[in-house]
């Protein structure tokens, strides 16, 4: 059943905004930014880990779950170092996505030649 | 001729695009992605005693390692022009933006190409997305007092 869900959402979600690209004149880039800003404002209200429960890791894939993750451990860290703790968790969950893919591009950005 | 003559016409004679095919093309190559996340997740529980938001982590680096080589080896790009956001959505399109962004600049030097190009493409995604989760991390936590 989860699987069903992953790919109704993840699906929806590409959809929206493959229709969003062909009828504006927003680039990839402006719609993945919106997408980070909407999943980082659906998780102040802890409605993004109502969606994970229904969905699982389909909703772990889109770029919007990098919004979430950001606050979801800036929250976490907050609630035991008071204020500052947003600023010490705002990485926190994030990170491996972000080094794995600093690592990987840099190791085949100097092993692999570009090909055009 | 004027401008907004020129545009015009110009706009006649754009190759006209199928929208409908573009979104139903999205809607299932961005669905099967995300049914191989959750379809990873449930093979390393499977086959491992780690709980699921480790197994979520180790998705994560598969699926980003997968999108870095198939744009080191060149063919992401036919990919993108083939599924558009199917695949530019995901996660793979972060890797994607990051690793071609590294390839194209490293023959300028590996400091002012490489190092100061990788995030060239990836950099407004995770600057927006610190910035409104540091905002709405804000207005959460004095509203509500935290999570």
């Amino acid at each position: 059943m989860l699987l069903f869900n992953s790919f109704i959402f993840c699906g929806f979600i590409c959809m929206i905004s493959q229709i969003i690209l062909d009828n504006s004149k927003l680039t990839p880039g402006h719609i993945t930014s919106i997408l980070v800003v909407l999943g980082a404002f659906l998780d102040s209200f802890s409605i993004y880990d109502q969606i994970i429960k229904v969905v699982g890791g389909g909703a772990m894939v889109p770029i919007t779950s990098f919004g979430h993750s950001l606050i979801h451990g800036a929250l976490a860290k907050a609630n035991q170092y008071g204020i500052v703790g947003i600023l010490m968790g705002m990485f926190d969950l994030t990170a491996t996505g972000i080094t794995a893919a600093i690592i990987f591009s840099f190791v085949f950005a100097v092993i692999f030649r570009p090909k055009n | 001729m004027k401008n907004s003559k020129y545009e015009k016409i110009a706009d006649r004679h754009k190759a006209e695009e199928n929208r409908g095919k573009n979104a139903i093309i999205a809607f299932i190559v961005g669905g099967l992605i995300g049914m191989l996340g959750e379809g990873i997740i449930e093979i390393i529980c499977h086959y491992s005693h780690i709980s699921r938001t480790e197994a979520s982590t180790y998705m994560i680096m598969i699926l980003i390692f997968i999108a870095s080589l198939s744009t080191a080896l060149g063919f992401f790009d036919k990919l993108v022009t083939k599924f558009k956001c199917g695949i530019l959505i995901p996660i793979t399109g972060f890797a994607h933006s990051m690793t071609s962004a590294a390839l194209d600049y490293r023959k300028e030097g590996p400091i002012y190409g490489l190092g100061s190009n990788i995030f060239k493409l990836a950099g407004s995604v995770i600057l927006y997305g610190v910035v409104s989760a540091w905002f709405f991390g804000m207005i959460r936590f004095l509203i509500g007092g935290g999570s």
